[in-house]
């Protein structure tokens, strides 16, 4: 469990985050929602350490972050955000391998080896393994780097809008592949997601957060109600049952 | 693939042989392999004194300079940084020009303090600064580099006018082998212990290629890998520069062609990288002791000509394919 108290952050005079609170738990996908500058990015990069906090408390399974040895902590906690440095030629096979760094300092066992292996397969990137990263398409790059996240193999995955610029057929692969993680390995799982179907469809929990506060928390029947989803987004919104799913139309 | 790895090697080590021993029995005064073998006194005097000196300061030079400037490319993530294109050079020599003002003492490992100090400090400034700069276009960071050098390589002329040093820092700047002698540069060694550390932390250094946030996913000290790269880097400029002069464009081409044909996991092209730059250094030492036989044209000369030209060709691809 993650447990995030109160955070703050201020960049300049703005307050991106404000007094944010929630919980990851295990097994379960936790989806953060909510318009452009609601502070998501900035929440998850200080959920995950990348980002310092002004104020607050972040504690990781019992222990508070700052205790945490950064070394140990990517044995327990992995993170993807958008922005990676794609110009240098790795192949997908040394870029899933750089995973289980934390683990084995470089130098791969036959277990680390396994652990790639079953990352590649579960993205569906077996047979591109040994092309270069800049010789694939958008979508099969991001596949790249979350495979490196799965063979990292941690307790607590978090992901920074994983779908973007992703066509229909990546994105639910993808959803798919982080929902096995959740529910048959046990991970908690966190993403920042801005396609709310795609949130309802795949997440367990949902925060939604607007103008650096938390507006609503808890399950996908909880939050997903037109009333407070017209509040975040500021624009009508309509949510019909399609068979076991909630959708979204928020098309004027 | 046509070349098997074994074949490949086999192949590396036999051009390696060949340029070395044309290294060794090119040059002015004649030598030759029988007169070794007889035994001469003369013959082996020039080998143990000036050929085979020069030959290791080639290697060292070429390997080291090639290697920093991979190191370089990995950790301010551009392809077109080097010692020469980051002011790590014209810091050093900024720092040569102090030591030969300010130091009395004709200690060696001074002179290399001054210029190692003067080449770190340097360049961690320009490392920090790209750091926070927000658009890292490609041809951008070179060229604040080659901007940010040339600003500390007019310091150092105003310094050098001053102190009428001007004449003794160009002809020391412009690398010349043929001054190496059996004494003098065996400083140069020390390249080889700051290429094997930069071969332990390869994989570290990959990973920062990548971006901080990737580095630290990983558990990595991202800012203070950061440093130990340009540690690195500034040992192995500072030693080339003190024994060698300035070898421009060293370190920019040859991991660039080597990254072209093998990719960028550094733990598997940091060897070639080495190899490939001391062959290209050989090769134009080699052909600068022929073109005006028996005098010689600056190896510095010759790798800008060849230099000059493959940067402008990378610069253009990078274009087309960016």
């Amino acid at each position: 469990m993650i447990t995030l108290s109160k955070l703050n952050k201020t960049y300049g005079s703005q307050r991106v985050v404000n007094e944010a609170s929630m919980a990851f738990e295990q097994g379960k996908i936790t989806a953060i929602i909510g318009p452009n500058g609601a502070g998501k990015s900035t929440l998850l990069s200080m959920a995950s350490r990348l980002t310092k906090l002004d104020d607050g408390a972040i504690r990781i399974a019992n222990v508070a972050l700052q205790d945490w040895d950064n070394a140990e902590l990517a044995k327990t906690l992995s993170v993807l955000r958008q922005a990676n440095n794609v110009n240098m030629r790795f192949s997908v096979r040394e870029l899933v391998a750089f995973g289980r760094f934390p683990h084995s300092q470089g130098r791969l066992t036959p277990e680390d080896e396994n652990k790639i292996d079953d990352a590649l397969a579960k993205l569906d990137l077996t047979l591109l393994q040994h092309k270069y990263l800049d010789q694939l398409s958008g979508g099969q790059r991001q596949m790249a780097f979350i495979a490196m996240v799965v063979a990292q193999d941690t307790e607590y995955v978090f992901l920074d809008e994983p779908l973007n610029n992703l066509d229909i057929k990546h994105s639910v692969e993808i959803m798919q592949v982080l929902r096995r993680l959740a529910h048959d390995f046990g991970k908690a799982v966190v993403i920042v997601i801005h396609d709310i179907n795609f949130a309802a469809s795949y997440a367990d929990n949902l925060v939604a957060m607007k103008q650096g506060k938390v507006v609503c928390q808890g399950s996908v029947a909880e939050v997903l109600t037109e009333q407070q989803m017209s509040q975040i987004y500021d624009i009508p919104f309509a949510i019909h049952d399609i068979g076991d799913k909630k959708v979204c139309v928020y098309f004027g | 693939m046509a070349f098997t790895p074994r074949f490949a090697a086999s192949f590396a080590l036999v051009m390696l042989a060949f340029l070395a021993c044309s290294s060794l029995f090119i040059g002015a005064s004649e030598l030759s392999l029988h007169a070794i073998w007889q035994g001469n006194e003369q013959a082996w005097q020039i080998l143990t004194v000036s050929r085979i000196p020069r030959l290791l300061a080639i290697v060292l030079a070429g390997a080291g300079l090639s290697v920093a400037g991979l190191i370089m490319q990995q950790i301010v993530q551009n392809r077109f940084a080097s010692p020469s294109t980051t002011g790590t050079i014209d810091c050093a020599v900024l720092g040569y020009v102090a030591g030969m003002i300010f130091i009395s003492s004709d200690a060696l490992w001074l002179h290399f303090g001054s210029i190692f100090l003067c080449a770190m400090a340097g360049t961690l400034i320009l490392v920090r600064f790209i750091q926070h700069l927000q658009f890292k276009n490609a041809v951008l960071v070179p060229l604040i580099g080659i901007m940010y050098g040339n600003v500390i390589s007019a310091i150092s002329t105003f310094i050098a006018y001053k102190y009428d040093l001007v004449q003794t820092m160009a002809t020391w700047t412009l690398a010349n082998f043929a001054s190496v002698l059996q004494g003098n540069y065996e400083m140069l060694f020390l390249a080889i212990p700051a290429c094997f550390i930069a071969y332990y932390f390869a994989r570290q250094f990959s990973a920062i290629s990548v971006g901080k946030h990737f580095a630290t996913n990983l558990g990595l000290n991202y800012q203070g890998l950061v440093t130990l790269g340009v540690i690195l880097v500034a040992a192995i400029a500072a030693l080339a520069v003190m024994t060698v002069g300035v070898i421009p464009f060293i370190g920019l081409i040859v991991p660039n062609v080597v990254a072209l044909i093998m990719g960028d996991n550094l733990k598997r092209i940091l060897p070639w990288t080495a190899y490939w730059g001391v062959v290209l250094v050989l090769l134009c030492d080699v052909i600068g002791r022929i073109i005006i036989f028996p005098y010689e044209i600056p190896i510095a000369m010759i790798i800008s000509i060849i230099g000059g030209a493959l940067f402008i060709y990378l610069i253009l691809r990078d274009k087309r394919h960016g």
